[in-house]
């Protein structure tokens, strides 16, 4: 039985939609099939993060007023045969979907269409957007920053999540800088963790090649090689219930470790 | 003098400013916890009329309870005019 997962923040550009978009790629390169709901009606972005701003026909509000008619709605991914994404309307405004309707989507989804993972791209902010974006899910993940604004936004979604009675609550901590956070310049982690009281999922290192990878509309977790796409497939483990250590981020190399490691020295 | 031999290392800065961001973070949660409910504050406000009207008799329109917060700390205060004491407790 498949279950409906909401990636939320509260605060805007902490990286919901990047990460909605990695850990979707990552589920299905593990062989699940998985659905991205763009919940941003009006602001749709997700089309653009997965690069398949092109090939939409119909979106979720075509999907609510047909009476569900899920015909050319689901983009399939370029490079993935068990991927899809519902658009959000670009068009419409936040009132064109109720709960109700988000839940009976999400449902129609996992039953009609046996998808493993419905992964609801929800609107920053906490109005009628992130209501619509949370009704169907069965868990919730927040993405913040280690910043004060990020994580303060983060404590209100955890509130208002729980009383909805959404108590499945799990944390991403996004755009973590190692060097800060190691000279104290930077909240950790666990300073976050401390204050929020939500289990932790993983945390991503800020990664110039995220930023490269969405130019190219494609997904950081494919990239062997960067270590927010390793972060990004630790998080997509711990997601299918497989217990994965936590990444040292600060042993990262620099050039003189890299030169000690050469000469023998460590 | 350990701010001076910081100072002289140009150590000032690097006392850490997430130490600064942390602490500040968890002022504000408690703010804006507490903020959420007025409804629990209510019903505290009720309770709290309760327990105390059954050792004195107390002003319950003058009555005052709020959270009174500084720059480090949050406290629950509560004004509560006591009109006459009881002798004996009520059960």
């Amino acid at each position: 039985m498949g279950k409906t997962i909401v990636i939320t923040s509260g605060k805007g550009g902490v990286g919901k939609t990047t990460t909605t978009a990695n850990l979707g790629a990552g589920l299905a390169k593990n062989g699940k099939k998985v659905v991205l709901i763009d919940a941003d009606i009006g602001l749709r972005n997700l089309d653009g993060v997965m690069g398949l701003e092109n090939r939409i026909v119909r979106n979720l509000v075509n999907v609510v007023q047909s009476d569900y008619d899920f015909d050319r709605a689901l983009v399939k991914d370029k490079k993935s045969d068990n991927l899809f994404l519902l658009p959000a309307s670009q068009i419409h405004d936040k009132d064109a979907v109720s709960p109700e309707q988000m839940q009976e989507i999400c449902k129609r989804l996992i039953e009609q269409f046996q998808f493993d993972y419905v992964l609801v791209d929800c609107p920053a902010g906490i109005e009628r957007g992130f209501k619509n974006a949370i009704a169907g899910a069965d868990e919730a993940i927040i993405v913040t920053n280690p910043e004060f604004s990020a994580v303060r936004d983060a404590d209100r979604i955890v509130g208002l999540l729980s009383s909805e009675g959404k108590n499945n609550i799990y944390l991403i901590v996004n755009k973590v800088r190692p060097s800060m956070v190691s000279k104290q310049n930077m909240l950790s982690t666990g300073d976050i963790i401390e204050n929020l009281q939500i289990k932790l999922l993983g945390e991503i290192p800020d990664d110039e090649q995220v930023i490269i990878s969405t130019n190219r509309g494609e997904a950081i977790v494919l990239n062997e090689r960067s270590k927010a796409g390793q972060a990004y497939r630790n998080i997509v483990q711990r997601i299918e219930g497989k217990k994965i250590p936590f990444l040292d981020m600060h042993s990262e190399e620099n050039f003189v470790s890299r030169l000690k490691k050469i000469i023998g020295l460590n | 003098m350990l701010d001076f031999i910081n100072k002289l290392f140009g150590k000032d800065e690097e006392v850490g400013s997430k130490v600064t961001a942390k602490e500040r973070l968890r002022l504000v949660l408690v703010h804006d916890r507490a903020s959420l409910s007025p409804q629990l504050l209510e019903i505290l406000k009720e309770e709290l009329i309760g327990v105390i009207s059954k050792y004195m008799e107390i002003d319950r329109q003058e009555l005052e309870v709020n959270f009174d917060s500084s720059d480090d700390s949050m406290a629950l205060v509560a004004n509560i005019p006591v009109r006459n004491m009881k002798r004996t407790a009520e059960n």
